[in-house]
């Protein structure tokens, strides 16, 4: 992977001027490769790990495993593209093994997602069954591990 | 009582390292940054330490063989042929030790007879000249310049050779300069050490540490070992361990490979001081081994913009400094700001918080010096370097 994206892939917060330091370009040089990759399609979107457990509002995500009846043509596009359209859906994917698409949905209480199953996602043509399991807590989300390291101790010089 | 005199003259004698009250200074001081650890910045990989835990988990706190784990000195072989192009025998030309100290240490101990001339290069490890002091050896040090970049040159080297030249010592990647020896010197050296029936001790702990490896089109040509080279292993001890690559300085875990009669003779004082390494240690390492560069190339991709990111800021504060091929320090000459390098280290520290390691800590060679470790987080390494220039702009010109 291009050393510029395995940086913003593992933090996507570093400053022009920081990813500059790490590869010895200038930081114009780096906002003009952030641009390319942009217009390229090769980066998406940028988006933040947030730790739930410290916010007041309440939040509640679902994994929810999805059987559907492939299509000749497409195979599970149609329907995986349709899911991914709805704002409630945070990743949709399509997996190989017991089912077919991974949908992760989240809302603002456990009743907005059980409305979303079985009001929207069910009654989806060609969506044969759901599975619906709702999120407890998490240790790693997007590389990042939420309990904290503690300082690592070391001799302040050594030979 | 009289302890002088109840203590080994041998250990009396021994200089105490010019720079130890500077040592006890920086870790006795609060409050301070530093670029003066010789260690990596970053914990074993956890794949390693997840090792070492499952070990103890399963009860593993026995000994092992003297010469270690046999599991360990197969991977260490085939990791050895692998990365250093030379191959040895599991069974009996590999010893696992407590870290490559204690490799280096029994190797001196295994060949040396008293009046046997070691050479080494300096600026080097601090323990080198005492170790051979220790062995009963006379230390031969062969200063290294800035202007050949710190590689030992073969002329340099014939220059010292007389008829009580025994053993060579080669560290490269060199801990404090970071110097690598190219294909020509490391053959001219052999050609002396086959002419001079030298026996050559190749300490390569910084060997994966190495940033001119990765070629062109993206694969890795790993540093040329000097044992690789042909007649060379017969008469080379490959010294190499854990700490530096796998970040596990404290799973004190090195190994020596060798002909199978010195191998042997190392195990025997090995068996009666240490026994054997630690097993958990051994367990870790050997994940460490299965892992290879998939664990250590994330941190050496750190390393390596540091480094950049280090020595760029040293020319621009006008210090002379050659670019480290190798290790993680940097070697600045600070002579030019009317300073040597322990001066400079002292006041450094006292005005603006600041460890860095005085030259001369390795060898007299180095008294013009600095070292600085670049093994350290970006934040540190800029903050540090921002004081560095404002104490570099204040000092009288």
């Amino acid at each position: 992977m291009d050393k510029l994206i395995t940086l913003l892939h593992s933090n996507a917060g570093y400053s022009h001027e920081q990813l500059a330091e790490y590869l010895s370009l200038s930081p114009q040089e780096v906002a003009n490769k952030i641009k390319q990759l942009e217009e390229d399609g090769v980066i998406l979107g940028y988006t933040c790990v947030v730790n739930p457990e410290t916010l007041s509002d309440e939040r509640a995500r679902a994994y929810i495993e999805v059987k559907v009846t492939p299509e000749r043509g497409g195979g599970f596009d149609r329907v995986g593209n349709r899911i991914a359209r709805f704002d409630q859906v945070s990743s949709c994917m399509v997996l190989a093994g017991a089912y077919d698409l991974l949908v992760v949905v989240e809302g603002s209480h456990i009743r907005d997602i059980a409305q979303f199953v079985t009001e929207k996602l069910s009654t989806l043509d060609g969506v044969i069954s759901t599975a619906t399991h709702f999120h407890l807590k998490s240790y790693k989300e997007g590389g990042i591990r939420f309990a904290s390291e503690p300082t690592l101790e070391r001799m302040s010089v050594s030979p | 009582m009289d302890y002088q005199s109840k203590l080994n003259q041998e250990v009396v004698s021994l200089p105490k390292s010019g720079i130890r009250e500077f040592f006890e200074l920086v870790n006795n001081s609060s409050d301070i940054i530093s670029l003066g650890v010789g260690e990596p910045d970053c914990p074993a990989p956890w794949d390693v330490r997840e090792a070492a835990i499952y070990s103890l988990e399963k009860g593993e706190t026995s000994y092992t063989s003297n010469l270690g784990l046999l599991e360990l000195r197969k991977e260490i072989s085939t990791y050895v042929e692998s990365e250093a192009d030379v191959s040895y025998r599991a069974e009996d030309e590999i010893i696992i030790t407590v870290g490559v100290s204690e490799a280096f240490d029994l190797a001196l101990r295994a060949l040396v007879n008293e009046g046997d001339e070691v050479i080494y290069h300096e600026p080097c490890y601090v323990s080198y000249s005492p170790s051979i002091v220790m062995a009963k050896g006379v230390p031969v040090g062969i200063k290294t310049t800035i202007e050949d970049k710190f590689e030992l040159t073969p002329e340099a080297l014939q220059s010292v050779i007389t008829a009580k030249s025994k053993i060579l010592i080669l560290n490269f990647p060199t801990n404090p300069t970071g110097a690598v020896l190219s294909r020509e010197s490391l053959e001219g050296i052999a050609k002396l050490a086959i002419e001079n029936d030298l026996i050559v001790f190749t300490d390569e702990i910084y060997r994966e540490l190495y940033y001119s490896e990765e070629q062109a089109d993206g694969s890795i040509k790993p540093l040329l070992s000097i044992a690789s080279l042909p007649g060379m292993k017969e008469r080379t001890i490959f010294l190499h361990g854990f700490s530096k690559a796998f970040a596990m300085t404290g799973f004190r875990l090195g190994f020596a490979c060798a002909p199978a009669p010195i191998t042997d003779a190392m195990m025997k004082i090995h068996q009666y001081s240490m026994l054997c390494a630690p097993i958990m240690s051994q367990r870790a390492a050997i994940e460490a081994l299965k892992g290879g560069r998939k664990l250590i190339s994330p941190m050496k991709q750190r390393y390596h913009s540091r480094r950049d990111f280090m020595i760029k800021a040293f020319h621009e504060m006008g210090l002379e400094c050659v670019v480290p091929e190798g290790a993680f320090y940097a070697f600045p000459k600070v002579s030019s700001t009317g300073l040597m390098g322990k001066e400079f280290a002292l006041k450094f520290l006292e005005q603006y918080k600041v460890a860095v390691v005085p030259g001369e800590a390795f060898g007299e060679a180095g008294q013009e010096y600095i070292r600085c470790c670049y093994a350290e987080s970006m934040e540190v390494i800029k903050e540090a370097l921002d004081r560095m220039k404002q104490f570099i702009d204040k000092l009288p010109s």
